[in-house]
């Protein structure tokens, strides 16, 4: 009781002290070269750039870069988050000024912001000339049609961690079919340890559409040449059946349907209360910031369960990529900063060993380096090699549509209406195709 | 005579007229430093109220989106908002919130000052302040709180029930989710209602209860029949407060959704709704319309509620 209230003040402390910090973040950015940076500027007679990012360790890179750079420097303020800096890049394109030159932006929201003429197209700028340099899957998510609108960075190619430990304390074996993954379930169910094998949260967003993937959904396409046409598929046989199947483990009480990243969630995954953390490869560094860890926990990866062992399908989480936006003054500078700051095996190095990020760069995904690399958190276990580098080898790219948020948020209310008991998986997909079309038509759309 | 009498009849036009001229100097002198007063308050008031809303109506005349750009389509956004379900959906929420929470809150508050109002020892002052702290932690921060209270982890909830060998409810459920803020919300407000009653009630001559209690009335009798009709006007003004305030209900839905997002949607309440389609969605222009229609059902509200009471709030 007292270590628990211990707990909540002081997660109340730190989320006090992350709500000021973004409320007092709002004023960063602008193209003036006297705009306040995190960083410190080597060369200062030279050309600045600001950039809007959040990954750990990211002041490392920037200083890579700004060293390793004489006619130009970038300026980086962390903006917040996800969603916390689209609120403030959104805000900022409607009043026409504060956006930063260079911005980071997950490859699910580009669309969204190339329909607001935000994003410059990098064709001109010379980004074809480095595809080559990159995942074919996370070269597809940047661009749509023949424009590219950002130079990706980090991948989150899917994997399943798991708890060794608690697999052999209840006698299971590592499940590589979904099938099997049903039977672990209750097998670990009936060990009656009091865990469960996995979560499925209602509010997955990326994670749940990543699901619906591996059986074939395709749920949007478009084409940023023809911005007033998209079309809407989101409710295919494929994520029926992935529906189906999880709706029949919550009705099992096989799997929890707990909502992802709150501190709930985050101690149920380090705690034991979930045997398998269903991850992209951003997942490993985000368990191992995580407090509260049963100490004994023995960690493993392999891949992600198949609905066919036999044609294995992979599929993508997340991942983020370097823009730049409309309203940077010096674009071809801009550009630069984008295409070459994630550029060199140095700044990988510090991206892979302190920030935990999985590159979309191909020379560091090839080099003997990565896939070698032995990871102390999962006892030596080479991830890279074992799962990671063949599902990102694997992954060949999705698109999103120019609405994804909203396509989100409606995905959330209707699975969560599911695992209510309120509709099943095929209703609430239909639903969520009725709803989505509905908004696209009021949007303008010519909806296909 | 008709000297004297006429005289004071002629004579007094003279000065008033002469006084008159001076008024008039003299006002315009103080009508001149008046302004000067008021322009700061003026500029801060016109640059950040009225300016702000001016733009908003502006825009909430226009039709914009994704695909089709941008239109001046007069009053379409009203008539969509008016007939747009989720918003009407969250109206209907936001009234049931009204039904509950604002009766919760004033029998708290009316309770506390009633009680602290008979009580004249240090316990009084202190029990003052305490019911009045929770008014002094920011929303925000306040909502965080209790959702870390309502977590079924870090809150103390399995532990208090666990005492009498039941589980604790999931307060962050759907079912549960509405008495969740109900009591985030009378946590939060009650002690800053009870200032105001307590207030209304000091200021209440006590020679009325001794009255009163000559007459024989009892404790119940002078808190039921004197002392509650002294103070009608106070608790309109508590009323309308709260009624404003619900309707406007933001913050404490939108914190606790980081943690029950499947529970609390993000149209939740209308100034969610308006909230999400700006800033996540980019319909600034519709959310325009929405916020407005809320402020047109906000002001009917409060008016028509201030006409039904006109006799208890002292208006008329």
């Amino acid at each position: 009781m007292k270590s628990k209230l211990l707990t909540s003040v002081g997660l109340i402390a730190v989320s006090a002290v992350v709500l000021t910090g973004c409320s007092s973040g709002g004023g960063g950015g602008g193209s003036s070269a006297a705009a306040s940076c995190t960083n410190e500027i080597v060369n200062k007679d030279a050309a600045q750039v600001t950039v809007w990012a959040w990954y750990p360790a990211f002041e490392a890179v920037v200083d890579n870069f700004n060293n390793t750079h004489d006619d130009v420097q970038v300026c980086w303020t962390n903006a917040g988050q996800g969603n916390d800096e689209y609120t403030k890049f959104s805000t900022s394109i409607e009043s026409g000024s504060g956006a930063p030159d260079v911005i980071q932006l997950e490859s699910e929201v580009l669309s969204s912001f190339s329909i607001r003429n935000a994003l410059v197209d990098l064709t001109e700028f010379g980004a074809n000339d480095i595809k080559d340099k990159f995942t074919p899957g996370s070269w597809e998510d940047a661009s749509s049609g023949d424009a590219v609108y950002a130079i990706p960075v980090d991948g989150g190619p899917m994997g399943m961690l798991y708890r060794q430990d608690l697999f052999d304390a209840a006698g299971i074996a590592v499940p590589t079919t979904w099938e099997e993954f049903a039977v672990a379930a209750q097998q670990l169910k009936d060990a009656g340890t009091g865990g469960v094998l996995a979560n499925f949260p209602t509010n997955g967003r990326a994670f749940n559409q990543a699901l619906f993937a591996q059986a074939g959904s395709v749920p949007f396409t478009y084409d940023s040449a023809k911005p007033t046409d998209v079309g809407i598929e989101v409710n295919d046989q494929g994520a029926k059946d992935v529906l189906e199947y999880w709706d029949g483990l919550v009705k099992k009480d096989l799997v929890t349907t707990d909502d992802a990243f709150t501190a709930d969630y985050n101690t149920s995954l380090v705690d034991g209360t979930y045997a398998v953390y269903l991850a992209a490869a951003w997942g490993p560094g985000y368990l191992q910031g995580l407090s509260d860890a049963d100490p004994d926990a023995i960690w493993r990866a392999a891949p992600l369960p198949q609905w066919d062992a036999a044609n294995p399908v992979q599929v993508n989480w997340g991942g983020s990529t370097f823009a730049v936006t409309e309203q940077a003054e010096d674009k071809a500078n801009a550009a630069v900063v984008a295409k070459e700051i994630f550029g060199t095996d140095e700044a990988w190095k510090i991206g892979v060993e302190q920030s935990a990020l999985f590159p979309s760069y191909v020379p560091m995904l090839e080099s003997e380096y990565f896939a070698n690399l032995e990871y102390p958190f999962f006892g030596g276990q080479q991830i890279n090699k074992d799962v990671f580098l063949e599902a990102a080898a694997g992954y060949e790219g999705a698109t999103f549509s120019p609405f994804q948020n909203y396509a989100y948020d409606q995905l959330t209310e209707e699975l969560y209406s599911m695992v209510q008991g309120e509709q099943d998986g095929s209703q609430a997909l239909d639903d969520l195709q009725e709803t989505l079309t509905k908004y696209a038509t009021d949007q303008g759309f010519k909806v296909n | 005579m008709a000297l004297t009498t006429t005289s004071p009849r002629t004579a007094p036009p003279q000065p008033s007229v002469s006084r008159k001229v001076g008024v008039d100097k003299i006002d315009r002198k103080r009508q001149r430093w008046g302004w000067l007063f008021v322009g700061p308050f003026a500029l801060v008031f016109l640059g950040f109220l009225i300016v702000p809303l001016a733009y908003a109506f502006w825009m909430s005349l226009q039709t914009s989106t994704l695909a089709a750009g941008t239109q001046f389509t007069w009053f379409a956004n009203y008539g969509k908002a008016f007939t747009d379900p989720i918003f009407l959906e969250g109206l209907g929420r936001v009234g049931r919130f009204a039904i509950v929470m604002i009766p919760a809150q004033m029998l708290v508050a009316l309770a506390a000052a009633m009680v602290l109002d008979n009580l004249t020892t240090v316990l009084s002052k202190f029990s003052r302040l305490m019911i009045f702290v929770p008014y002094a932690v920011p929303g925000v921060i306040g909502a965080l709180m209790w959702g870390f209270l309502y977590s079924p982890r870090f809150g103390p909830g399995s532990d208090i029930f666990s005492l009498f060998g039941l589980d604790a409810p999931s307060f962050l459920s759907q079912d549960n989710i509405f008495g969740a803020l109900v009591n985030i919300v009378t946590w939060q407000w009650s002690g800053y209602y009870m200032i105001i009653i307590y207030a209304a009630l000091r200021g209440v001559d006590s020679s009325v209860y001794e009255a009163a209690r000559l007459d024989g009335a009892n404790s119940w009798q002078i808190a039921l029949r004197v002392k509650l009709p002294m103070i009608s006007s106070s608790m309109v003004m508590v009323l309308i407060f709260s009624l404003i305030g619900t309707l406007q209900f933001f913050t404490e839905p939108q914190v606790l959704r980081a943690v029950a997002q499947g529970a609390i949607p993000v149209s939740y309440t209308p100034n969610m709704y308006a909230y999400s389609l700006a800033f996540s969605y980019s319909q600034f222009n519709y959310a325009s319309a929405i916020s407005f229609s809320l402020g047109i059902v906000v002001f009917i509200g409060s008016y028509l509620f201030l006409f039904l009471t006109r006799k208890q709030n002292g208006l008329k």
